[in-house]
């Protein structure tokens, strides 16, 4: 009923290229960001750091994820590789730099991130699929144990673990889990509003036109080396500034081996159940695979009467990814934003079905 | 000891560990052959064989009954496969193949961790992890009877493989499947025997080479990791070649213990870790096919 | 079969942009993958603003043929002259930046994408907006999206194809996605069009179709076509000039009468059933 178009009209290519060309969507937008915004008034500490904060996190590194992987077209499994530079990046440029200011750092971490992934990005010129995935996987355990092995990285710190700086922008030190918060929503929202342009713009078609023919995407004049290094440069700075916030807005204590292998099969479980090739779809991957351990806990918990051991959890969650994922791959490989999608478009039609 | 002595003590390790890499690369060439599908899966699949076989000796049944109630619910699991994700999934893209497979090794290890719980289990073939007698005495090197069983089995397991392959009918089936479907079909081949047997034969190399690697260090979930290394023995191999991820079985194997007890020490250890995958992806840079693998030509 | 439009019936005074000078000189060229012999030892040209046609048996060479002359392939010996100049070392991408612009015999559309995206995405030489500047969508930026979207539907309008405007083109049948490509070729407004078959596959009427949309790309912006097509009816209608390659050789080079009355052809095409 008030999911309509009728008496939108638009009048340019410019309105009807818009990010929301419909009202109600943009309305909604401003309404879902103001609630966001609004979240630490209400939601608890526990909600806001174990739960809130790494959403958005993880939704940042997935949509980085997302960007190579769906719209790229380059299988990763690297991603908390990168992630893991960003963060030691971030806690290496606040403690080397005086008075670096932190959303400087955060930046830059990223950067640092975007030149390593371009080097691990560098056989994606020759190779895809499988060949790509085991040279990513180089790039994962490489990087994990170079920061393990150097010292420098870690300051040096006897027990191999830093302790992430405080997060300090303008003078303020920012450190309950509601300033956090907020330090970690502005940065997500402004960099998903970027990915959100460049998708819809033609450096996303470019991507997809690398990922779904490459030979007719060069015979339209796109060069595949720059697109690809491109897509890996940009994928990783996401990942890098999602490491960093992981860092400093949510672990505070962080050693290198939190960026396992495990982590970066959990984002890209996160991309291919959200939805591969769709923004929003990074969002509710990652919010999905946060959240069902928490469920599964609730339910286990409900059916037996008692906690169930954490390793009965953890299987039954593999086993549940990995059904979700062979079904999407049969049934909807665009995942649950596909499924938002549908379901916006009943609400358009609503009540009459055609 | 000598320097020398101790380095083809550490060369003959490496060289068995790289035996057990290539039988699971093995399994991975079998599938890929017949169905040109990348089964990600391979691995979760050694460590599922193994777990199951254990588990099912712990029921109390003997080692033969469990062997075989092992080997029946591998080719369970590769009929499943079959039938449940890649005949859905048939004329997809090669990427949309290999991310099925990679849910499918989940399932596969929450499976396996869900029906035999998670705890290390010993698995005892009868062959102690112990130093063959004589050459400790007559030379010094450490060499594990285990791992010469290890490498004797593989040898074993190979060359039947490809005996299979080169003179039985369903090995020449095979090879016409690979070759070309429509073709086989023309011989009169039924193509879902096929598969299904290529399903199970992998699955059975899986459970060899779960046992041998349960037997060397364990039956644990860790056994994925390994598995993992299967990963870049087949790159430097090739997809389609089976002497080809033997070769590279042998020299990511040898190398990734060599480098490790080298130069290990100057980096405070860890170097296999990473070794083989960055040399995967030297020779990608070099060789995109592999050593063997035939040269990938794009058509338009 | 015959189409409604026959150019070669036109005097070339008639013409928008009547014929000039070579725009691309073939010379001596020989292509090999292994043992086959692909191409071997072909000469030809093509005239500025003509619409050429390729014709002959299957596996005769002829996309071989398209794909030396924009980059895929590199030929073993011979030259390629692009409007005067020799072209060393040709890459697909080369060959996009000097206007070439082609189909493909095998449809090779961004499957994932929609009609529009597709047609957008052949504007790629003529977005020149970093990925910060569109990003933060910088007035550059906006201005070429801009740009792009109304060539794109000004594309979309001539191909007559407004109402599968932003339908993934997964979905489309045959036709309309060869139609498609062609839309996305255009995009680039190339000065020359290479189209591997763009009507193999096709019922009469949307043949028709498609010669009418060639024809009028060459009238309205003078683009030059080579074009490859099995349907000699076609061909003889719409092209000025034909070359004919057999087993990679050519055989005959001429205008479509002289095509048709040549004996080798006779035996080498028109003998073979299609
Ligand atoms: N990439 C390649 N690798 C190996 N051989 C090739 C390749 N491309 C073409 N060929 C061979 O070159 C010869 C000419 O092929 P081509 O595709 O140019 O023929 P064609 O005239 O376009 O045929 P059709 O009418 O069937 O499209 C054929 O024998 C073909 O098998
Ligand atoms: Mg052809």
């Amino acid at each position: 009923m008030f999911y309509r178009e009728t008496g939108q009209f638009r009048t340019s290519y410019a309105q009807d290229s818009q990010i929301l060309p419909l009202r109600q969507d943009r309305i909604g937008m401003a309404f879902l960001l103001l609630a966001a915004i609004m979240i630490p008034f209400v939601a608890n500490a526990y909600w806001l750091s174990a739960i809130m904060i790494p959403w958005l996190i993880l939704s940042l590194v997935a949509l980085g994820q997302n960007i190579l992987m769906g719209y790229a077209g380059q299988l990763s499994l690297g991603s908390a590789g990168f992630m893991a530079v960003g963060a030691f990046s971030c806690y290496n440029f606040i403690l080397r730099i005086d008075g670096i200011p932190f959303i400087v750092a955060v930046i830059l971490s990223g950067v640092c991130a975007a030149l390593v992934g371009i080097v691990f990005g560098l056989p994606s010129l020759r190779i895809r699929g499988l060949y790509l995935a085991v040279a990513t996987l180089a790039s994962q355990f490489f990087i994990v144990w170079s920061l393990d092995k150097f010292g420098w990285f870690k300051n040096y710190d006897p027990s191999g673990v830093i302790t992430a700086q405080k997060i300090v922008i303008m003078g303020y030190t920012l450190d309950t889990p509601a300033q956090k918060y907020w330090v970690v929503l502005g940065i997500v929202a402004v960099l998903a509003l970027l990915a959100k342009n460049m998708a819809r713009g033609s450096v996303g078609r470019g991507w997809m036109a690398v990922r779904d023919m490459d030979v007719a995407a060069e015979v339209t004049g796109l060069s595949l080396l720059r697109t690809k290094l491109q897509a890996f440069a940009i994928s990783s700075f996401y990942c890098g500034v999602g490491g960093a916030l992981f860092a400093f807005a949510y672990l505070q204590t962080v050693e290198p081996s939190a960026f396992t292998i495990d982590l970066s099969f959990r984002i890209l479980f996160m991309v291919i159940i959200g939805g591969l090739g769709t923004i929003i779809g990074s969002f509710l991957g990652a919010g999905f695979i946060l959240l069902v351990p928490i469920f599964m806990n609730i339910f286990f918990h409900g059916l037996f009467g008692h906690a169930v051991d954490a390793s009965i959890i953890s299987a039954s969650e593999q086993v549940l990814f990995g059904v979700m994922i062979i079904s999407f791959m049969i049934f909807e490989p665009l995942g649950l934003a596909r499924l938002w999608q549908l379901t916006k478009e009943r609400l358009r039609l609503w009540p009459f079905k055609h | 000891m000598t320097g020398f002595l101790f380095f083809i003590e550490v060369l003959v390790g490496g060289l068995l560990s790289g035996v057990m890499y290539a039988l699971v690369a093995l399994g991975f060439v079998l599938i890929y052959k017949a169905s040109s599908v990348f089964n990600f899966a391979q691995g979760a699949m050694v460590l599922f064989a193994v777990l199951s076989f254990v588990g099912i000796m712990e029921l109390g049944l003997p080692f033969w009954a469990a062997l075989l109630a092992a080997i029946g619910l591998m080719v369970l699991v590769g009929m499943a496969t079959e039938r449940f994700v890649l005949r859905p999934l048939v004329s997809q893209n090669e990427d949309t193949l290999l991310m099925a497979t990679i849910g499918l090794t989940f399932v596969i290890e929450g499976v396996a961790q869900l029906a035999w719980g998670v705890d290390v289990r010993n698995l005892d073939l009868g062959i102690r992890d112990e130093p063959i007698g004589w050459v400790m005495d007559k030379t010094g090197m450490l060499i594990s009877q285990l791992d010469i069983m290890a490498g004797i089995v593989a040898g074993a397991m190979v060359t039947a493989l490809a005996l299979l392959f080169s003179r039985t009918k369903i090995g020449r089936g095979l090879r016409a499947v690979a070759d070309d479907h429509t073709a086989a079909l023309s011989i009169g081949i039924p193509l879902k025997h096929i598969w299904m047997l290529v399903w199970a034969t992998a699955g059975v190399v899986a459970l060899v080479a779960g046992m041998l690697w349960g037997a060397r260090s364990g039956v644990q979930f860790a056994l994925v990791w390994v598995a993992l290394k299967a990963l870049p023995v087949l790159i430097i191999g090739g997809f389609t070649s089976i002497p080809g991820v033997i070769i590279a079985g042998l020299l990511v194997g040898a190398s990734e213990k060599t480098i490790e007890v080298y130069f290990g020490p100057y980096f405070g250890g860890g170097v296999e870790v990473w070794f083989p995958y960055v040399l995967a992806v030297f020779f990608l840079l070099i060789r995109p096919e592999g050593l063997f693998g035939e040269k990938i030509i794009r058509r338009v | 079969m015959t189409a409604p439009i026959q150019h070669s019936t036109l005097q070339p005074t008639e013409r928008a942009y009547p014929i000039g000078a070579p725009v691309l000189e073939l010379d001596s060229i020989s292509l090999r993958f292994g043992g086959v012999h692909a191409l071997t030892n072909i000469s030809f040209n093509v005239l500025e603003h003509e619409i050429r046609a390729i014709i002959g048996p299957n596996g005769a060479g002829k996309s071989s043929m398209l794909n030396v002359i924009n980059g895929i392939y590199v030929p073993q010996e011979g030259t390629i002259k692009f409007r005067g100049n020799v072209l060393n070392g040709m890459t697909p991408t080369k060959a996009a930046a000097m206007g070439i612009s082609r189909t493909f015999q095998n449809i090779a559309l961004f499957k994932g994408m929609t009609v529009l995206d597709n047609i957008m995405a052949g504007r790629t030489l003529h977005s020149h907006a970093t990925f910060l500047e569109v990003a933060f969508q910088a007035p550059r930026a906006r201005r070429e999206e801009t740009e792009s979207r109304e060539i794109a539907e000004e594309i979309i309008e001539f191909l007559e194809i407004e109402h599968i405007r932003k339908t993934p083109v997964a979905r489309l049948p045959y036709g309309l996605q060869k139609r498609v490509e062609l839309g996305r070729a255009l995009a680039a407004r190339p000065s020359v069009l290479l189209l591997d078959e763009p009507m193999a596959g096709m019922n009469i009427e949307e043949k028709q179709d498609m010669c009418r949309s060639i024809l009028d790309v060459n009238d309205h912006y003078g683009t030059t076509v080579v074009l490859i097509e099995h349907d000699m009816g076609v061909v003889m209608d719409i092209s000025d000039r034909v070359v004919v390659l057999d087993y990679g050789k050519k055989i005959v080079d001429g205008t479509p009468d002289e095509v048709r009355s040549n004996q080798n052809v006779i035996d080498a095409y028109l003998g073979v059933a299609h």
